[in-house]
């Protein structure tokens, strides 16, 4: 599966007036609902063959072809500190991000949808989460419409740029 | 900017890079009209532009000069050394003037007045240009001239406005030159809408030896050298090139496009070959050879000849010479090879650095050359050739070569090594220091040890593009640097390994070559160590490194990647090879950067990504590199071991007495067998060993197994598939030392005694222990020769090389060795002389039967006498070895015969 998102524009950020949407792609990392905004999606791709790197950071996971570009992956469950994907579980999905010029790859275990949420339902960071959250989390949705756990689960905003910040 | 500006600025970098070389000509050449002719129009051509454009103080410059060097061209002036000067000041001010232009846009403030009435005193005749001063110079009348001028045409013919009596001048060319930084000028096919005509010094570049020296005392012009292109200037004109002027960005973004194309085409071919299918691979083929082709061609686009990296070096030759008062002239070779733009920018401030050391220091001032008996021009060379996909550029100059003893104490009192460190280290080593970061900061290391501002920061610039860099020095005869520098930096040939299960490319360039790990694998302590040939290589396990896991027996199983960085060997283990690749280089991400042991990574042929090995990052991450490996280049020198030289010996312990050596060449393995391992067979003690049965000779008579729990010392011998193991007490220790046996004694299995580490110390003798073993590797010992005759011994196996040197050493025979043919001819080239030669056939390069049929074939070697040494023994082989000009032929292990046939034949050229 490769569904391709043409778009160029660069990830918009979520202060804008009360009254407007921010389209956002669900993602699941270790049953954590993620976001990113969709704007700043370039590719999502499915099961990769992925290189790693070794001597690496570790939330590296390693490189990947992308029709001839090579793509750095970043797993995500490492970066969020969250449990490695247990032997056997289906490989990752990657949710190909610009950051800097280069493209990355963030290894999520599931994508979900585009949601289409309002920018007035997005809180800021609780103070009490986790410092390694509080740095690459740009708030947190508490109304995620539209999908099958609609207004039952917290959806953390991720900021593409501050995961890529690694190192 | 306005557009015409930038254009103005472009056309007339490029003329003046080319006035430069012209005017030089002209000092060689003062009576060459062509030359006259050319600079005339340049500056001529910078003024109307400069009247064009309201460009005046750039006018007033240009146009002083003008009316001087219009006076050369009708003959009413002579011109002189002084005068050359003048005009390349003129060419200076210029230039600083355009550089001011460049930046802000419009001519910088300043005063020219002093320059311009130096050239019209020079003009109206009143001073020599040596003593043109500005107070005695005549003001002269300027007339500005009106000048229409296209934006493309360059120049075009007017009244001339100096009123010298000139001739009109004739319509000019566009002087088209060489590349400024922003575009290269690429042939067309089509017709350009630009036509230009090749420029005449261009063609005149390849071979160009420029004699630019004169000390200052002397404004005689000098006599042209007989190697001069006199014919240059006249023949180019007709050679007209139709280019045209591209971006570069075009360029760099056509080269990242075919990059993919390769790529692309890789997979497609790894497919279609999975595949198999038939109506396919036809069409295939094809694209695949289209793309070849256009690679090749895009690749050709950003090549540039290498004298375009060249052409500041004449100028700052003439200039140094004059600053130094010292001769200097200047030998360029190979002007016409091309490489990669992006790495011609790259040598090019290394490569003038590099010119300017050999002139500074590595040539001596004209007084000590003579006395030196040299001649009083001191030379500098740049030679530049492709070899093996590389390009090899050498810096040479024929000086005072590098004060090693200077350096030695340099390195000393820098810390940069003990006196033990130094004490061990070759000549060459020490010269290399002059490449080590700190070695050169200091002041007065320029001035004591005569070279090496900023070497280190050439090494780390040619190391950048993946270079490497090397020298050759000798006392009194000179110095040359050796650089080695990839074609291009977009495509790299690599070798694709496998370490810990992962894949890995490295570059060729630093590929010496590839050993089987198996047997020469050892360990010292833990560190684990290969010895190859006659040396002991640092290992790195490619797969420890990385911290990837490890499969069992890799150091045994697996291979070694020789690698070079700078004058460092060492091996990288891997698991597996596979082929060669050719890999377009891609960076890696930012977040990797700090990963300093790749320096890159590429997508394959069958579309996996993968790691490119950085050997410089590895040699600094694992610190082979800080150490150095006794390690002449190999091929870059003549490798000429005498017996007299210094070698690594192994000192044991073995019953009673003092130390025994044995050349560490000839050692295959130590080992230390556990007691167990020991059995007994015909009452000889066996080892089961890698598959075999090994027998164990012990050194000392009174012999006893260790008991159960102990371990036993071993030597192990081998040579193809036999193997002995030499039971001794203890190893003690390796040292590099001059191995003089002071006398052949009568007590078999001892060479002899010498001082080694300041002891005596018995040297065994290995063939008389390997006989031991019940193997006839040698026919029976004879005693030594109180004669000492000359000998040279031709054989590429290290082991038999280092058994021979002994064996011929203690029997009265001085002992010169050479690993190839090739090696031997340069021996003869270097004007060595030796009483006989015994030689190998089958060796490369240059077999044994070639190397006689060269010696035989005329020269100081045609008479000498020369055996053949060889395990081939049936009649054709002597026949055709006699052919070839051998005088006798022996069974390549039969010591015996080949003491007979090396005194039958030294009895005979006596005779």
């Amino acid at each position: 599966m490769e569904l391709a998102i043409a778009t160029k524009a660069p990830a918009r950020r979520t202060a804008a007036p009360a009254h407007t949407d921010t389209s956002v792609l669900t993602l699941t990392v270790a049953g954590q609902l993620c976001g990113v905004p969709v704007l700043g999606v370039r590719d999502i791709l499915g099961p990769q063959t992925i290189t790693p790197i070794p001597l690496a950071p570790p939330e590296v996971a390693g490189g990947l072809n992308l029709r001839g570009r090579i793509v750095t992956a970043v797993d995500l469950r490492r970066r969020l500190g969250l449990p490695a994907r247990e032997p056997g579980a289906p490989f990752p999905m990657s949710v190909v991000v610009e950051g800097g010029g280069e493209l990355y790859a963030l290894l999520a275990d599931s994508v979900g949808e585009v949601l289409a949420l309002p920018d007035a339902g997005l809180a800021p960071n609780p103070p009490t989460l986790d410092p390694l959250w509080r740095e690459v989390c740009a708030g947190v949705h508490q109304h995620a419409v539209g999908g099958p756990e609609a207004g039952t689960r917290l959806l953390i905003m991720l900021d593409v740029e501050r995961v890529l910040d690694i190192g | 900017m306005d557009d015409l500006i930038a254009d103005f600025l472009t056309e007339t970098g490029e003329g003046l890079a080319g006035l430069d070389a012209a005017l030089l000509r002209l000092e060689r050449h003062p009576d060459d009209p062509q030359t006259i002719g050319e600079i005339f129009r340049l500056i001529h051509t910078i003024k109307g532009t400069c009247g064009f454009l309201g460009l005046s103080r750039l006018e007033k410059v240009a146009h002083a000069g003008e009316n001087v060097l219009g006076r050369y061209r009708d003959g009413s002036l002579t011109v002189t050394s002084g005068g050359v000067s003048l005009i390349l000041r003129v060419v200076d001010r210029v230039r600083d003037i355009m550089a001011g232009l460049e930046a802000t846009g419009a001519e910088p403030a300043g005063d020219d007045s002093a320059i311009i009435a130096e050239l019209d005193a020079v003009f109206t005749g009143a001073v020599a240009p040596e003593d043109a001063v500005p107070a005695a110079a005549v003001p002269m009348p300027e007339r500005k001239r009106p000048s229409r001028r296209g934006r493309k045409a360059v120049a075009l013919p007017g009244p001339d406005p100096a009123p010298a009596k000139l001739e009109a001048p004739k319509p000019e060319p566009d002087p088209e030159v060489p590349a400024p930084e922003a575009t290269v000028a690429v042939p067309a096919t089509s017709p350009a809408p630009k036509r230009r005509r090749a420029a005449p010094r261009r063609a005149a570049e390849p071979q160009v030896a420029a004699v630019v020296a004169s000390a200052p005392t002397e404004p005689a012009i000098l006599p042209p050298p007989a190697t001069a292109p006199e014919g240059g200037a006249t023949a180019e004109a007709v050679a007209v090139a139709q280019t045209l002027r591209v971006n570069v960005d075009v360029l760099e973004s056509l080269m990242t496009l075919v990059s993919e194309l390769v790529l692309t085409r890789n997979q497609l071919l790894q497919l279609s070959r999975a595949r198999n299918d038939g109506a396919l691979s036809g069409p295939l083929q094809r694209l695949s050879h289209i793309t070849s082709e256009l690679q090749e061609g895009v690749m050709k686009t950003r090549m540039q000849p290498i004298g375009n990296a060249w052409k500041g070096l004449p100028r700052l030759v003439r200039d140094l010479s004059r600053e130094l008062g010292k001769k200097i002239e200047l030998e360029m070779r190979g002007a016409e090879t091309e490489l990669d733009r992006q790495v011609l920018e790259m040598i090019r401030d290394p490569l003038t650095h590099m010119v300017r050391n050999s002139g500074d220091h590595g040539l001596e001032g004209p007084a000590e050359r003579r006395e030196a008996g040299k001649p009083e021009a001191g030379r500098i060379i740049l030679d530049a050739y492709h070899e093996g996909g590389h390009i090899i550029i050498e810096v040479g100059d024929d000086g005072r070569g590098l004060a090693v003893e200077k350096i030695r104490a340099k390195a000393l009192s820098q810390g940069l090594a003990t006196e033990g460190d130094l004490a061990a280290m070759g000549e060459r080593d020490i010269q290399r220091f002059i490449f080590r970061a700190g070695f050169s900061t200091a002041a007065a290391v320029t001035s004591v040890s005569g070279r090496g501002v900023g070497m280190d920061v050439v090494k780390t610039n040619i190391e950048k593009i993946g270079g490497t860099i090397d020298l050759r020095s000798r006392a009194g005869k000179g110095t040359t640097f050796l650089i080695k520098i990839p074609l291009t930096l977009a495509i790299v040939s690599a070798l694709i390994v496998e370490a810990g299960g992962e894949r890995f490319a490295i570059p060729q360039i630093g590929v010496v070559e590839l050993v089987r790990a198996g047997d020469g694998v050892t360990h010292i302590k833990d560190a684990p160590v290969l010895r190859l040939r006659d040396r002991l290589l640092p290992l790195v396990s490619l797969s420890r490194l990385l911290r990837l896991e490890e499969k069992g027996g890799t150091e045994d199983g697996g291979f070694v990647v020789v690698t070079q960085v700078g004058q460092n060997l060492f091996g990288i283990i891997v698991d597996r090879v596979f082929d060669t690749e050719e890999i377009v280089v891609k960076p890696v991400a930012p977040i990797l950067r700090h990963v300093t042991m790749f320096s890159g990574n590429t997508i394959l042929g069958d579309g996996s990504v993968i790691m490119i090995l950085d050997p410089n990052g590895i040699a600094r991450g694992t610190g082979v590199g800080a150490e150095s490996v006794q390690e002449d280049r190999r091929g870059a020198a003549v490798v000429s071991a005498s017996s007299a030289e210094r070698m690594s010996l192994l000192l044991f312990r073995a019953g009673e007495g003092g130390p025994r050596a044995v050349p560490l060449g000839l050692v295959a393995r130590l080992e230390d067998l556990p007691a167990e391992r020991i059995e007994m067979s015909h009452g000889q003690p066996v080892v089961q060993y890698r598959g075999a049965l090994m027998p164990l000779i012990p050194m000392n008579d009174g012999w006893v197994a260790p008991a159960p729990g102990g371990r036993q010392a071993v030597l192990v011998f081998n040579d193809g598939g036999r193997a002995m193991g030499l039971a001794v007490d203890e190893i003690l220790d390796v040292v590099e030392e001059f191995l003089r046996i002071e006398s052949g004694q009568e007590r078999p299995g001892y060479l002899g005694t010498a001082v080694i580490a300041g002891r005596a110390t018995e040297v065994i003798d290995c063939a008389w222990w390997l006989r031991q073993a019940g193997e006839d590797w040698f026919g029976p010992q004879r005693p030594a020769d109180a004669r000492r005759p000359r000998l040279l011994v031709v054989e590429d196996g290290a082991f038999f090389r280092n058994m021979l040197v002994p064996a011929l050493g203690a029997a009265g025979f001085e002992v010169v060795t050479a690993g190839t043919g090739a090696q031997a001819l340069r021996l003869r080239e270097a004007g060595e002389r030796f009483d006989a030669v015994v030689s190998d056939i089958e060796m490369p390069e240059l077999d044994g039967l070639g190397l006689a049929r060269a010696a035989r074939d005329g020269g100081a070697w045609q008479e000498m006498p020369l055996v053949a040494l060889t395990s081939h023994t049936d009649e054709a082989a002597v026949r055709r070895s006699r052919e070839a000009g051998f005088d006798r032929h022996v069974p390549k292990f039969d010591r015996d015969a080949l003491l007979d046939a090396l005194r039958g034949c030294l009895a005979a050229a006596q005779d």
